[in-house]
Formats: C-alpha cells, sequence, structure tokens
C-alpha cells in the first residue's frame, strides 16, 4: 500500500455521499451502498495495520504541492489501528440501524458516509488547521443525524439535545480555531511535522497548543468540561449514540494523544494536569451513573469516566502507559459501543431505557443479555475480557510511573463502575417483568417520559413490532420481526391500536438486532483470551509516539 | 493593537449574547464569536504587508501572508452553514425558541396533548397546534 492511496480513506466516502443523495425511496441500495463502503473502508485501516507492523509511516502530500505547504495525510500504526477500530464501529452500528429501520431514512446513509469521510481525515492528516476542518466535516453530518427522524416523528426532546450538542461543539471548534490562530500567529507553521517539538522549546507555542488541547478535551467531555455528553447523548435514538460514542470523543482524544507526542514530544512538565484532570475524570463519571434511572443515561456517565481511563495513558507519558492507553482505546471503542447497542435493540423493541418499567428480560431475551453481560464485565475488567488486559496494563503503568493515587482510584472506581453494570442487569434482565411490560413498543401512556420520544425516533421500528404482534401474522417467529419489512401502511398504523392486543410474553428482538451488539462482544471476549496481539500493536503505536522523527520525516517528505 | 481591541470587544458581545436564554440570541452571539476568531487568525498572520499573493516575482517584504487567508474563508463557509443549522433548531420548536434542555419541564409546561409543530406539505407551512384555528 502505497502513501498516495490515503486519501482514498476521505475520497471514496465522500464521493459515495453525494452520489446517493439524488437517489430517493430506493433505500435497501443505499444500505448496500453503505455498507459496502464502511467495509472497504474497514478493509483499508486493516491494510495499513498490515503495513505499518514494523513501525514504518506512510505519509503523502494532497495535491503533489511541495510538502509543508501541502496537506499532509500520514498514517502510522496509531492511526492505523483507529481507522480500523473505526470502520468496525460504522460498520455494526450501520448494521444496527439497518436492522432497527432507521436506516430507511433518505438521507441516512449520505450522512454516515460523510460522517466516516470526515473521521477518517481527522485521523489521517498532519496538520492542525486540517484537523479543525475534518472535525466540522464530521460534525456537519453528526447534527443532522441526531434529530434525522420520519417526517412528522421528529421529537422536541431531540431537538433540546441537538441545540445543546451544537452549540457545545461549535463553540469548542471556535475556541479550537483560535488556538490554531494563535499557533500559526507564534510559530508561522501548522504543519504538526514542522512543530514537532516545538512547544518543549517555546513557552508560547506551549500556551497556544494548550488552546487547542483543551478545546479537544471539551470534545472528550474530561471533567469539569463534560457536562454537555450526558445530556446530549442519550436524547438522541440509541443507533445514533452509538454510533457516536465510539466516534466523536475518540478522534478528540486521539487527536490529544498525537499532539502531545508530537508537538509537545511528551514533555513532563505538564504531565502532572493530565494526572489530576483525568483521575477526577474517572471518579466524577462514575458517580454520576450512580444518579441514573436509564439505561443509556447511566452508559454516558460511564463513558466519561472510562475517557479518564483511557487519558491517563498520555498523562503517564511513557512506553508501558501510552500502550496501556492505546490498548484502552480501541477496548473502550468495541465495549462501549456493544453496550449502547444491546440496550439500544431493548429500548428500540420495547419502546423505553428505564430501569423502573424493564425487567426479567434475561429469560426472555437471552443472547441480548448474554451480550449485554459479556460486555459490562469487559467494561469492568473482569478476565477474560480485554478490559481486564486493558485495566491491568494500565494499572501497571501508573504504578511503574509512581502514581500510587491514580492506581488506586483506577482500582475503586473499577468496582463502582461494577455495581452499575449489575444495576442495569438487575433493572432491566432480572427479577420479574413490571406490570405493563408488554404493551410497551410504542405506548401513549406515559407522554411526560423522555424515553417515550427516543421509541417516536425509531418509528417504523417500533410500529412494525406493535403491528406485527397485533395482526399477529408474519410475526409467529421470533426471528421475523428483524426482517419485517415496513411498507407505509404499516409504519403509520396507530401505536394504541396494536398495544392492547399485544401478545404477552413473547420474544422481540429478532436476530438482526442481536447480531451487531453480540458480534462486538465477541470481539472483546477475543481481545482477552488473544491480548497479546493488540497489546503488540500497541506497543508498535506507542513507539511510534515516543519517538516521532519517524512520523515527522515521513510528513516532510525526508 | 486596533485588531486586538476588535476582536475582545467582539467576544465581549459575543459572551453577552451566550449568557441569554433564547436561541436567537446564542445564534447571534455565535455569528459574533466567529468574526472575532477570524480577525484574530488575520491578525496572525501580520498586517504590516497589504500587497495581494496573486502573480509572479513577488516581493516577500510587500505580499500579505496567503496562508490566514485561506483559514479565514474556510472557517467563514463552515461558521455560516452551522449558523444556517441552528437558525433551523431555533425554528424547530414550539412557538418561541425559549425550549428548556430538562425534557421533563419540556413536557410539563408544553402538555401531553398538544402534539408537535409539523410540516403541511398541502399549504406547504409549518402547522403550530393552536394556531390552526386563526388560519
Amino acid at each position: 500500500m502505497t502513501g498516495s492511496a490515503l486519501a482514498l480513506f476521505v475520497a471514496i466516502p465522500l464521493i459515495t455521499a453525494g452520489l446517493l443523495v439524488p437517489l430517493k425511496e430506493r433505500w435497501r441500495l443505499n444500505a448496500a451502498v453503505l455498507m459496502t463502503v464502511l467495509a472497504g473502508s474497514l478493509g483499508g485501516g486493516v491494510a495499513l495495520v498490515l503495513a505499518a507492523r514494523d513501525g514504518s509511516t506512510l505519509a503523502t502530500s494532497i495535491g503533489l504541492w511541495q510538502a509543508g505547504i501541502a496537506i499532509p495525510f500520514a498514517a502510522d500504526m496509531l492511526t492505523a489501528l483507529m481507522l480500523t477500530a473505526t470502520g468496525l464501529l460504522t460498520l455494526t452500528c450501520s448494521g444496527f440501524a439497518i436492522a432497527t429501520r432507521y436506516a430507511s431514512h433518505r438521507y441516512f446513509a449520505p450522512l454516515v458516509l460523510v460522517l466516516t469521510a470526515g473521521v477518517n481525515g481527522a485521523l489521517l492528516t498532519a496538520d492542525l488547521f486540517n484537523l479543525f476542518v475534518f472535525i466540522e466535516v464530521m460534525l456537519l453530518p453528526s447534527y443532522a443525524l441526531f434529530v434525522l427522524a420520519a417526517p412528522g416523528r421528529g421529537r422536541l426532546w431531540a431537538v433540546a439535545g441537538a441545540r445543546l450538542y451544537v452549540t457545545v461543539n461549535l463553540l469548542t471548534s471556535t475556541i479550537f480555531l483560535a488556538g490554531v490562530g494563535f499557533v500559526y500567529g507564534v510559530a508561522g507553521t501548522v504543519n504538526l511535522a514542522e512543530l514537532a517539538g516545538a512547544a518543549k522549546e517555546d513557552d508560547a507555542v506551549a500556551a497556544a497548543v494548550a488552546i487547542c488541547l483543551f478545546a479537544l478535551s471539551i470534545k472528550a467531555a474530561v471533567v469539569p468540561v463534560h457536562g454537555w455528553l450526558a445530556r446530549a447523548y442519550p436524547a438522541t435514538s440509541p443507533t445514533v449514540t452509538a454510533m457516536f460514542s465510539g466516534l466523536h470523543t475518540k478522534v478528540a482524544i486521539y487527536a490529544i494523544y498525537r499532539i502531545y507526542a508530537v508537538i509537545f514530544d511528551g514533555d513532563s512538565r505538564f504531565l502532572w494536569i493530565g494526572v489530576a484532570a483525568f483521575s477526577i475524570t474517572m471518579v466524577v463519571g462514575v458517580l454520576g451513573a450512580v444518579g441514573e434511572t436509564t439505561t443509556r443515561n447511566i452508559l454516558a456517565f460511564h463513558m466519561i469516566s472510562q475517557i479518564g481511563y483511557i487519558l491517563m495513558g498520555v498523562a503517564l507519558f511513557g512506553l508501558v502507559g501510552l500502550t496501556a492507553g492505546i490498548f484502552y482505546l480501541i477496548h473502550h471503542m468495541i465495549v462501549k459501543a456493544s453496550l449502547f447497542l444491546s440496550t439500544g435493540a431493548v429500548e428500540v423493541r420495547y419502546g423505553t431505557g428505564s430501569l423502573d418499567r424493564l425487567g426479567g428480560l434475561a429469560k426472555r431475551e437471552p443472547w441480548i443479555a448474554v451480550s449485554f453481560f459479556a460486555a459490562a464485565l469487559s467494561l469492568a475488567g473482569v478476565p477474560p475480557f480485554s478490559g481486564f488486559v486493558a485495566k491491568l496494563s494500565l494499572l501497571m503503568a501508573s504504578l511503574s510511573e509512581g502514581q500510587i493515587v491514580a492506581a488506586v482510584l483506577m482500582v475503586l472506581v473499577s468496582i463502582v463502575t461494577l455495581m452499575s453494570m449489575l444495576k442495569i442487569w438487575s433493572g432491566v434482565f432480572w427479577g420479574h417483568p413490571p406490570e405493563g411490560l408488554d404493551p410497551a413498543p410504542a405506548g401513549a401512556d406515559a407522554p411526560a417520559d423522555p424515553d417515550e420520544d427516543e421509541a417516536g425516533a425509531e418509528p417504523a421500528a417500533a410500529a412494525v413490532a406493535a403491528a406485527s404482534s397485533a395482526a399477529g401474522s408474519a410475526a409467529s417467529s421470533p426471528g421475523t420481526q428483524g426482517t419485517a419489512r415496513p411498507d407505509g401502511a404499516v409504519a403509520t398504523l396507530p401505536a394504541d391500536a396494536a398495544v392492547s392486543s399485544a401478545e404477552p410474553g413473547r420474544r422481540r428482538i429478532g436476530p438482526a438486532l442481536i447480531a451487531p451488539g453480540l458480534a462486538l462482544a465477541l470481539v472483546t471476549l477475543t481481545l482477552g483470551l488473544g491480548g497479546e496481539l493488540l497489546l503488540s500493536l500497541s506497543e508498535t503505536a506507542a513507539l511510534g509516539l515516543m519517538d516521532t522523527s519517524g512520523f515527522v520525516e515521513a510528513v516532510l517528505g525526508r | 493593537m486596533t485588531l486586538a481591541l476588535a476582536a475582545g470587544v467582539i467576544v465581549a458581545g459575543a459572551v453577552y449574547l451566550f449568557s441569554r436564554r433564547e436561541m436567537m440570541r446564542v445564534i447571534l452571539g455565535f455569528v459574533l464569536l466567529s468574526h472575532a476568531v477570524n480577525l484574530m487568525i488575520v491578525a496572525a498572520g501580520g498586517t504590516f504587508n497589504r500587497g495581494e499573493p496573486i502573480g509572479k516575482d513577488l516581493d516577500p517584504s510587500e505580499v500579505a501572508d496567503p496562508l490566514p487567508q485561506a483559514f479565514v474563508l474556510t472557517a467563514i463557509v463552515i461558521a455560516f452553514s452551522i449558523t444556517i443549522f441552528m437558525l433551523v433548531l431555533a425554528i424547530t420548536g414550539r412557538r418561541d425558541d425559549d425550549v428548556t434542555d430538562d425534557p421533563a419541564a419540556a413536557q410539563s409546561t408544553a402538555g401531553p396533548d398538544l402534539p408537535d409543530p409539523r410540516w403541511d406539505p398541502v399549504s406547504r407551512r409549518v402547522i403550530t397546534p393552536g394556531e390552526e384555528d386563526d388560519a
């Protein structure tokens, strides 16, 4: 694979998205093209991992301009791993969206493709201003995906969440842009390779880059600038929450790793700030989850807590710490998406993610229960899942760096995480189904509950479940719902008509909805049992961050 | 110095607007803020050279730095598109744009009996419940 192929990671999704927009009412074709392109992106990521195995960096200057003027794209092992992980997540989340019929919206496929182009570009670029542009390319389709709904089915609750999401992200991007302006003012360049080590030598550059890092911390939801995430993420549909959880905050984390390694050259003067901020992030995130009562709110707060863990890797700047941090990053993306997809499947089919209104699903939906339980144990760090390897290596790293307090906090937070996961487990999967669980899919009984609106965001799916129960026709076997196809007449059927005659005690979540979450849960099990592979790849990536000369030379074309 | 003062004053205006509750004012605040940042980027390139950076045989001591100009152009386009999206969000509510982000409060003040405003493809306009009688 040559460096010039890197541009394809951005070009192909972008062009395909443009071609898909004029296609009207052909959602099957859209879905097929979407999955093909995403699979290609994933394949490209794997090919890059193979190419970067020896620690080399592929780079290209777009348009064959002179290095230093051109837009540089570069991919080393860290980039390749991130491209693979984001590709895998977008693919599984899109599969989930197709299974829930969320993808049947005309603009779903083009928006996800532009999102993919933005994510890939942000991961590949080696230029601060370009990073800003690609983050915006990533965010614009996200804003639309956030409020995407069938005509007349949009919910005010999603709009309120979108207002928060858009304003926070725009403010953050503007701060980042100001930081880029300052960097250009004091250093005269925004090319990462030309800035290599600049912040270590010049305090003015350090201050300017710190503004960029601050903006990226808001995007990554580091405490005390985390509040937006826990409120905004649960406000959209479960599909989109799962997709965003693996992409947006993680791109910001990747950029923090890259910028601190290259521009600051791992400067040890400022590491204490990271250790303090990220320790607080771990604790505050997990405590925030204690008071929440819906699955997605709990998971969103856990995400904040886990972001503290991931970034701790960069705060313990050293080979062991960086290796652990990168391993944790990949592990977390997979596990979190798996959890959001499992609970999302429940939410889509039962119309709520509220712990009070669900129960006893372990008996009725054993596969979702297995998938959730595996991912939850992995999140908490229980062997044999990848979470154990990730937490153990991070713990060893902080002990070897002498950060005893951080190590103790990691263990304590893990225990609280496990308790929180058990709370979801006992609320949703154990016990007896509460009164009125069965007629829940799009129930009109509780308009005051926001979760009801989330069911509305997946209108076709919920309506199909309800309608097929009511008709009792094609849905006699558990599997048919996932593949039942929504024609217009069924989707517009009033939910109330279906609710009264819903058949109790029947399985609602079909294999197509179970598969994405379960597949990711299997990946975390594989990474736990065969952790050696990803650990050695992470070590190669960490070596690339420790010694950035290879990256710099590749970008500058010397 | 003039640029720094101008950027400072504009940021102050933006921060004031951000402290208002209405979405519309917040959007206007963002318009101001992005202008302030654009001024800052122009200042970062230096304003002492004013020659246009086009053509051949340019004298580096006279020609302005083209890179900040390209940055600002890109930033203006991005800010413009997001402003339009935010304007859409601002009118996608009930009557006014002062919608709380607290779902429980939003539901209780709005009342469960009123459906959301919807787009009517026949009359080609947004129909807000309660206003249909007036029309």
